[in-house]
């Protein structure tokens, strides 16, 4: 099946979301989708699943023009998108996830559960998904939810895959994996369009690449002639530095330190096993393991939001082990969550309510018992010209931003404060290449002005591109540390350590066992 | 470009920034149209219903004009209406409140009966104090005492998790019973009585009525400025303290509200007791400025319909007080229309009821007048 955009349109309110867009996508092809954040690309995206209307243009489905009035519309006429933030029900099991708005029903109208589970048997079988039906999806890891919004969308037999950012939480082994189930959807003759900020991504996996660019597309390629560098320059209109540049650190005081901390979660399992660690003011240190392994949990037990079993953790000469998050906050201690859409924002909430989400109470921010919103917005105007935040204004709810917009404001808010540690996870998730450069430089701006620095990513490159100092977590405990100074850390065996080899093995050479 | 020149783009783009955004079509859509379509609606559902009821059709006449004249068609229709509003628009205002921060507090009425029969004891109890002392004392011992009985329910779910939902209704049971139980005690029962009936309130400690002075029988009181004052508070504690900020950021986004250091069994406490103190004034004002004594079943349901109020008023003060005198306009206009039309008043219970039911059905309203609204109105953001 063929689908062509032609003359699209999009505003919201004063913003051109989408400007006159022609785009062309094919059956048994990926096209992908590069662009900054707030190009326009889930907007335009949203369009052609339904879910938004254009102001003008028209949608073309084998030649034939089609109006679509609702999502509902968009996946009728096989066309079916998974978004950025996943749209499932956590108390769900998968097969009532994929079935939910299409259930199978039986002679009486009742829920024929067994139909449905046998169906998703069937394409799980197909397209090499594994994904368990019975499992509640709360129970599952972000890479199976998604393949779990992937089936939803297979199920309502879409030919029109459109894949949002897909690859922004997975880590790099079900990104593998998922590139598989790609491939053999594109064998299978679907339609794909995979949007993704990471370049590499797009070299590897699709078979054109279009580039968007305040609303209009600025470009097209075949990724087979294309470089990495091409494709930034293309995107962001400047050359785009990969390596963040940086002095060699100059670590000073402690500012925080582990000592032995253990921490269970609800059941009684383990998931901080003796953990000793230090961030010195003047460093920045990575946390590198395979997602899962107790990093989620290290920075909780940092910032205050779980309590810890046994042990000590030490901020700048003060126990703080059983402190509150608003008084680590308050010491100065900054953190950007790893899921800026849960924990790190309110939708609803307008982008200078956002601003100062943890930090509305601060004197400068204080009249009485009042906030000075006036001032809240002039703060947050400042922050959104430094950070690049796209919006016409601040007054906007925080949910209008796009994906990557949204996590340039909580970056913002937490780096622009004075702050003597900043705990960063996944600081730079959804955010395009440009902005990613800016994030690091910021992080390392950080660092020279004397916080302490702890990265926390499931990218690799990016642990690697920003430490001076590098621990890595298997199961719940560190089990390597790595001195990368001048970025001397080697790859190899890091990743060696992250899966879990010996300590003896993984920290030959300039590693030490920690 | 120069420093000077790059400075005065900045400051461009931050004034540009801080530009407000005027209210868009959307939200006047929300705010202001879908309610007045749903009244609309629950009127012409109402006239329905009469119908089938085999009512004929002039007396549906005569009892919508009996609806108009009881409730804005005199000055006694104004007072009635208004006087009917005062508590409905202090205890939806606490709800409002509660619902901005989470809670589904059911337990107004109980708060109430609480609030008004403290309001009761204080009110005969300390008769010897002046009026300038002794109503506000008796006022703000209605409030606390609301306000400390919701608190029961916010330290429950704070500690136990027990849902606010089932606390609050076993709360309301309780009071209703206790209520009963204190009526017929010989401290508060009133002299000579034998059925339940407290002692009345002394004059120090009544709200004044504020137009007697054109005739005795407007009932209307100064808990209308309580009322106004409470609206303008309220307004103020969710959109501009810093502790509205946490309720509304603990309403919206409960996890995002815990990462950001705000404590949640705190905010659920407070929350609650602010709600209840405010149904406590409901309570509080109608003994004080309508009741004069406490009897079983004096909170009339008002804790109840104040939910809907909280409701029809989208949990905004503002809209809260709108919606208030509505209801109360519902209720004065009902009594005319039992008089004038002989049409059961549960009639008007039906309206509310419709109007509540249209309400939180926009769509539903939207799908009736398409021309009301722009095709294709509000979409959620998925981006
Ligand atoms: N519902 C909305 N209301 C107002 N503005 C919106 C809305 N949705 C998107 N926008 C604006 O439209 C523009 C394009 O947003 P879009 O989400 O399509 O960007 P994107 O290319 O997907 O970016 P990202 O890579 O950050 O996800 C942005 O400026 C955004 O602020
Ligand atoms: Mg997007």
């Amino acid at each position: 099946m063929d689908v062509e955009l032609r003359g699209i349109t999009k505003r919201f309110g004063s913003v051109v979301a989408n400007d006159n867009v022609n785009l062309t996508i094919r059956g048994g092809e990926v096209l992908g989708l590069l662009g900054e954040n707030g190009a326009g690309k889930s907007t335009m995206m949203n369009m052609l699943s339904g879910l938004y209307t254009p102001d003008e243009g028209e949608i073309l489905i084998d030649g034939k023009k089609v109006e679509f009035d609702g999502p509902g519309d968009g996946i009728e006429a096989g066309i079916g998108m998974v978004h950025q933030h996943f749209m499932l029900v956590p108390v769900f099991t998968v097969a009532e996830n994929v079935v939910l708005g299409v259930e199978p029903t039986g002679k009486m109208g009742y829920l024929d559960m067994r139909r449905a589970r046998r169906q998703v048997e069937e394409i799980n079988e197909k397209y090499g998904l594994h994904v368990p039906p019975d499992e509640l999806i709360e129970e599952l890891p972000v890479g199976i939810q998604q393949r779990v919004e992937i089936l939803k969308v297979l199920f309502r037999s879409a030919d029109v895959l459109i894949l949002d950012e897909p690859t922004a939480v997975l880590t790099p082994q079900e990104v593998r994996e998922f590139f598989g189930i790609v491939n053999t959807l594109k064998e299978a003759g679907k339609a794909i369009v995979f949007i993704t900020h990471k370049l590499h991504e797009i070299l590897e996996i699709s078979d054109r690449v279009s580039v968007l660019r305040q609303g209009r597309i600025t470009g097209e390629g075949d990724p087979k002639t294309l470089t990495e560098a091409d494709l930034a320059e293309m995107m962001v209109g400047r050359p785009v530095s990969f390596t963040t540049d940086k002095e060699p650190a100059k670590p000073g005081r402690t500012m925080i330190e582990m000592q032995n901390v253990s921490m269970l979660d609800e059941t009684d399992e383990i998931v901080l096993e003796r953990v000793s660690m230090s961030v010195r003011s003047g460093e920045v240190v990575g946390v590198a393991g395979v997602q899962g392994n107790g990093q989620t949990e290290l920075v909780e037990a940092l910032t205050g939001l779980e309590r810890v079993a046994s042990g000590k953790i030490i901020f700048d000469g003060t126990d703080i082990t059983t402190a509150s998050v608003r008084e680590r906050h308050k010491m100065g201690m900054a953190h950007i969550p790893e899921d800026r859409h849960k924990s790190g924002m309110v939708d609803s909430f307008t982008i200078a309510e956002n601003m100062v989400l943890n930090n509305y109470y601060a004197p400068e921010y204080s009249r009485g018992w009042a906030i000075d919103w006036n001032k809240v917005a002039e703060t947050s105007a400042r922050y959104c010209v430094e950070f690049d935040v796209r919006t016409p204004s601040v007054y906007l709810p925080g949910g209008s931003l796009s994906g990557g917009n949204q996590q340039k404001m909580v970056v913002a808010r937490e780096l622009e404060r004075e702050t003597k540690l900043v705990i960063a996870s996944q600081p730079t998730r959804g955010v395009d290449v440009g902005s990613i450069e800016y994030i690091h430089e910021r992080l390392i701006q950080a660092r020279d002005e004397g916080d302490g620095v702890l990265i926390v990513s499931s990218e690799l490159d990016e642990v690697l591109g920003l430490s001076d100092r590098i621990y890595v977590m298997y199961d719940g405990r560190i089990v390597a540390e790595f001195d990368n100074t001048g970025g001397k850390a080697d790859r190899n065996a890091v990743g060696l350590a992250m899966a879990g080899a010996h300590n003896g093995d993984a920290a030959t050479g300039e590693g030490d066992a920690a | 470009m120069t420093e000077h020149d790059d400075l005065k783009g900045v400051n461009e783009r931050m004034r540009s920034l801080m530009a407000r955004t005027t209210h868009g079509r959307d939200d006047f859509e929300d705010l202001v149209i879908v309610p007045l379509f749903a009244v609309v609606v629950a009127l012409v559902f109402g006239a329905l219903i009469m119908l089938a009821t085999a009512v004929d059709i002039p007396t549906i006449g005569r009892s919508f004009a009996a609806l108009a004249i009881g409730s804005v068609g005199s000055l006694n229709a104004w007072s009635e209406t208004l006087t009917a509003a005062i508590p409905l628009v202090l205890a939806g205002l606490g709800l409002g409140l509660g619902f901005r921060a989470g809670l589904f507090n059911i337990g107004a009425e109980g708060q109430l009966v609480m609030g008004g029969l403290a309001a009761v004891i204080a009110g005969f109890s300390l008769d010897f104090l002046p009026i300038v002392i002794h109503l506000p004392l008796t006022l703000l011992i209605g409030i606390a005492v609301g306000a400390g009985y919701a608190a029961i329910a916010g330290i429950l779910k704070a500690t136990t998790g027990a849902h606010e939902v089932i606390s609050t209704i076993m709360l309301n049971l309780i009071s209703f019973e206790l209520l009963n139980w204190l009526l017929r005690q010989p401290w508060l029962q009133r002299e000579g009585r034998s059925d339940p009936i407290s002692k009345s309130v002394p004059d120090s400690a009544q709200l004044p009525q504020l137009l007697d002075w054109i005739n005795p029988n407007l009932r209307l009181h100064a808990g209308l400025f309580v009322m106004l004052i409470a609206v303008a508070f309220i307004w103020w504690l969710l959109f501009r303290s810093k502790i509205g900020f946490a309720f509304r950021a603990s309403g919206e986004n409960p996890s995002a509200a815990n990462y950001a250091g705000m404590k949640a069994s705190f905010v659920i406490v407070l929350a609650m007791a602010t709600a209840g103190g405010l149904a406590g004034l409901a309570g509080a004002s109608q003994i004080t400025g309508v009741l004069g004594r406490a009897s079983p079943g004096f909170s009339a349901g008002i804790g109840f319909d104040a939910i809907a109020v909280a409701l029809l008023g989208r949990s905004h003060p503002v809209g809260i007080l709108f919606a208030g005198i509505l209801f109360g306009g519902l209720e004065a206009g009902g009594r005319q229309m039992q008089v004038a039309a002989g049409v059961s008043i549960d009639l008007i219970g039906i309206i509310q009821a419709l109007i509540i039911v249209f309400i939180a059905a926009p769509l539903l309203v939207r799908a009736i007048f398409p021309w009301g609204f722009r095709r294709n109105g509000r979409k959620e953001d998925a981006a």
